[in-house]
């Protein structure tokens, strides 16, 4: 399906293509934000409280400014613009003033000649707390003192009113008569731990005074010009006078869509006039970003002998942590996509957001439908037994397909091979059991595992994962690329283009130039530096957005210049250029109605992906100790701009869902965080991650650029569950929290 | 502050380091060499393996004067005359990376692994890069990468 209509060249769409910065990468010349340097710079260090929840009174900086090498200390009075911010609601402090609501929270900053000096000066700023008792329990919350004096509900931007107190949003979604019975019930009870992004390159950025009263600053994030606008009124500087530059990425996966260090250390450098640099160590990338929300969730799945979902229940409760940063999309995908990728004519989803003094959650790879996955695949399994049926067919019985019209309204439209995937999925062929004894190291466990294998129970599970692509509910996204055309003293044709997408890793780069290439029909494209200062924003790598919407800006203004080139004849004389730029906006979405949950026009959200899973582990059944053993997934993917790197997202995309079965987990006690560092937060080896066998189903999307449709979230969504669902065959046990611990697997 | 002698991808250098100062930092910010970079402060993530005298080792394991007299290679130091090291290829052929933060480490680890093993199994690969994490390509690539590297 996806075969083109002509041979193309290497390096165009639909092509395996090298990344284009894989060389860069390899040889370790690639500059990360924390690689960056500037004459004359200073290093910058962040005050964190060591609380979370207390009344900030007198912070006293008069030792740490003596200390030696120190050039400026800076608290609240000198944030000389708006003292809060924040990605969709700005409710997070600058610099802390009055209260502190979570442990890390930046309370002052130093600038110092080394980062040690910074480090000791910090030590010396003197603030005097007043603890206050932490709010940490999410339900709880909803009846303690109000946390913030604002918060988003109060907004009338077609947010439900909702009086209990702490509520960031709540999200009411009536379908049908969620009244309706059916022959057979199924109920289930939830829970997730908080997931850390943990991308490898902790937090870093430098910023350079530009000698006008503006700042350069030279930042690993994923939406430049969005934090342009967040920092630009913190500074009180017009938007032009912040510029904001694509350093280096170490892997972002959400964690760097809120802002980290990009206002202090501009605070830190128009302060000094000196370039100022800050480096997270990583027990403060630990505390320093937003993490995957906790959730607690209730599902009741009501369906007929026939095995026809025909109502579903779904109660969702999300821990938003200290501030609201992306809560409010979070909690509205976690509502939207709560009955999974299924069809089902009547529902009731009651999805709620809160604040609470824990650390503060945001975008996390999935974005509110991780959790939800976990529970309805649960439920599915669970209603599949109670039912006598097999669990894939079941899930065929019940497929979401386009025309369906899903719970909040929006009738599918476009590409969803629902049914495709799960039986591409399912003839995968599974290995057969690997007999005993065996090599400790294929033991679960590995080498700690001193048995001889008497307790190892294996277990297949299978799991759908759901999610939509752009953002949703009305958000005016847009994309920008410009195309400059020159040719060459020799009078060759070539092409540059600026595009301010972050590559964060995953691969946009490559998409970029292929597009450029592509419809140019020329191989001698370079891509400029993304930048706030050359082009319009091209939103965020999020959303599983950044390939369909590059593609559309990329490919809108390539057409652009190659019209304007006929017209003048087809060719350019040396020195003559042609610069095109071109806005690309996907169809319209719609928001939700605050009282009904139902879509006020065609869309909610833009199109949709869907994900099949199969997992195969063992567990030690009298250690507690697993072992993924192999995974198989199909997956949705339109059509693959360049196949290796769509599999190299699903190979890794599953690597992080599977972490959250199996071992990622931020503990906290009382509010503070108790695991801030890869010691005690694991993340997968290269031992605890199977081979993963993946199928890519290509369908077109008919609204996307060249059909394809972005691929990063799918493999998150969906291996959580289907993990899960194996541990549970495995074992017999219901498994209903996730990360599963050592406890939970033995003593059956 | 300690004097010490270390060779670095083929260069001597004489420095005068704080005997608190880890290799690492040693690296990054006394000889510029910023391939080596830090991901953990735990000796967790691999993410600054280098090798000494040809063995892979985590440097923010070690104090830069513990590498007095040392012949440490950097992944600055693997490419030849422009050429990419073959593993270096097989990792740009195999896309055994993705935001690369993990490569360095995973590249100077491999080198270290076929040094010894020169065509490892499966499972000898996943267990000697069982201490360098990625948190982006879920291993398979790289593991692609080092069979391909391998003889």
């Amino acid at each position: 399906m996806s075969a083109p209509a002509r041979k193309l060249e290497r390096g165009r769409v639909g092509e395996a293509v090298r990344r284009a910065d894989g060389i860069p990468k390899t040889t370790g010349e690639f500059a990360y934000a924390s690689d960056l340097q500037a004459a004359g710079m200073l290093w910058g260090h962040t005050v964190r409280s060591p609380h979370a929840h207390a009344r900030v009174g007198e912070i006293d900086i008069s030792e740490a400014v003596t200390m030696p090498g120190v050039h400026a200390v800076l608290t609240h009075a000198d944030v000389p613009g708006t003292k809060l911010y924040g990605l969709e609601y700005a409710d997070q402090p600058v610099l802390a003033f009055d209260r502190v609501r979570y442990y890390g929270e930046p309370v002052a900053l130093v600038a110092a000649e080394h980062p040690e000096q910074a480090r000791r000066a910090a030590e010396k700023v003197r603030v005097e707390y007043e603890p206050l008792e932490p709010v940490v329990d999410m339900e709880r919350a909803l009846e303690q003192d109000e946390l913030h004096p604002d918060r988003p509900t109060h907004e009338p931007d077609h947010y439900r009113d909702d009086p209990r107190a702490n509520v960031v949003r709540s999200i009411l979604i009536r379908h049908g008569d969620p009244d309706t019975e059916g022959d057979v019930v199924v109920t289930g009870e939830y829970e997730l731990g908080i997931q850390d992004q943990a991308f490898l390159g902790p937090e870093s950025g430098l910023a350079v005074p530009d000698g006008d009263g503006g700042v350069d600053i030279y930042v690993a994030t994923q939406w430049l010009h969005v934090d342009r606008a967040q920092v630009a009124p913190c500074l009180d500087l017009p938007p032009e006078q912040v510029r904001i530059h694509l350093a280096g990425v170490g892997g972002a996966f959400g964690g760097r869509e809120d802002l980290s260090m990009q206002i202090h250390g501009a605070l830190l450098a128009l302060h000094t006039n000196r370039p100022v640099k800050i480096v997270y160590t990583r027990e403060e990338s630990f505390v320093g970003h937003v993490h995957r929300h906790p959730a607690r969730i209730r599902m009741e799945h009501r369906a007929n002998r026939d095995g026809k979902l025909v109502c579903v229940h779904a109660r969702v409760l999300l821990d938003g942590g200290a501030y609201a940063s992306s809560s409010t999309a979070v909690v509205t995908n976690a509502s939207s996509f709560a009955c999974g990728p299924y069809a089902v004519a009547n529902a009731l989803v009651d999805a709620t957001v809160v604040y609470t003094n824990n650390p503060p959650c945001g975008a996390m790879r999935g974005f509110g439908a991780v959790q939800v996955c976990f529970a309805h695949e649960a439920q599915m399994d669970k209603l599949a037994a109670a039912l006598e049926l097999d669990p894939v067919e079941l899930r065929l019985r019940n497929a979401l397909a386009p025309g369906d019209v899903m719970p909040n309204g929006q009738k599918v439209t476009g590409s969803l091979p629902v049914a495709d995937v799960i039986r591409r999925c399912a003839e995968l062929t599974v290995p057969e059991p690997e007999p005993l004894p065996r090599d400790s190291l294929r033991l679960p466990g590995g080498s700690g595992n001193v048995t001889r294998g008497e307790g190892v129970k294996r277990g297949v599970g299978f799991a759908l994962g759901f999610k939509n692509l752009c953002y949703s509910h009305g958000f005016d996204d847009y994309c920008a690329a410009r195309v400059r055309l020159f040719a060459g003293a020799d009078g060759a044709l070539a092409a540059e283009v600026h595009c301010a997408a972050a590559e964060v890793g995953q691969g946009v780069v490559g998409v970029i130039t292929q597009v450029a290439r592509t419809e140019l029909e020329l191989d001698d494209v370079t891509l400029a530096p993304g930048t706030t200062s050359t082009v319009d924003s091209a939103g965020s790598a999020s959303a599983s957005r950044m390939t369909w919407m590059v593609s559309g800006a990329v490919a809108e203004a390539c057409r652009a210049a190659r019209g304007e080139l006929g017209a003048r004849g087809g060719t350019l004389a040396p020195g003559e250029e042609i610069d095109v730029e071109k806005v690309y906006r996907h169809p319209q979405t719609w928001p939700l109605d605050p009282e009904t949950g139902q879509v006020t026009g065609e869309r909610a959200h833009v199109a949709f992906i869907c994900s099949a899973m199969r997992a195969v582990v063992e567990v030690d059944t009298d250690l507690g100790l697993t072992r993924a053993v192999w995974i198989g997934t199909a997956q949705d993917v339109g059509r693959a701009v360049n196949p290796q790197a769509v599999l190299g997202q699903i190979e890794g995309g599953t690597a992080q869902g599977l972490g959250l079965a199996l071992m990622e987990e931020i503990q906290t006690r009382d509010g503070l965080i108790t695991n801030a560092s890869f010691t005690d937060y694991l993340i997968p080896t290269t031992l605890d991650m199977p081979p993963v066998d993946a199928v890519l189903v290509e369908e077109p999307e008919p609204d996307a650029p060249y059909g394809a449709k972005g691929v990063g979230e799918p493999p998150t969504v969906v291996a959580t569950a289907a993990v899960a669902a194996a541990l549970r065959d495995a074992t017999g046990r219901d498994l209903t929290r996730v990360p599963v611990r050592p406890d939970d697997l033995i003593g059956l | 502050m300690r004097r010490i002698s270390v060779t670095v991808n083929g260069e001597r250098h004489e420095a005068e380091v704080e005997p608190r100062q880890l290799l690492v930092y040693f690296l990054r910010e006394e000889l510029g060499l910023t391939g080596t970079v830090v991901g953990c402060d735990t000796s967790s993530c691999g993410s600054c393996t280098v090798l000494l005298g040809g063995e892979s080792v985590k440097s923010c394991t070690l104090l830069a004067v513990q590498a007095d007299g040392a012949d440490i290679t950097t992944i600055e130091g693997l490419a030849r005359d422009g050429e990419l090291h073959p593993v270096q290829q097989a990792f740009h052929e195999e896309h055994g990376l993705q935001c690369g933060f993990c490569t360095p480490g995973m590249v100077l680890a491999t080198v270290s692994l076929l040094a010894e093993s020169p065509s490892p199994s499966d499972g000898e690969i996943r267990l000697a890069l069982e201490g360098n994490l990625c948190r982006c390509t879920g291993y398979q690539n790289i593991v692609k990468a080092v069979k391909a590297a391998a003889v």
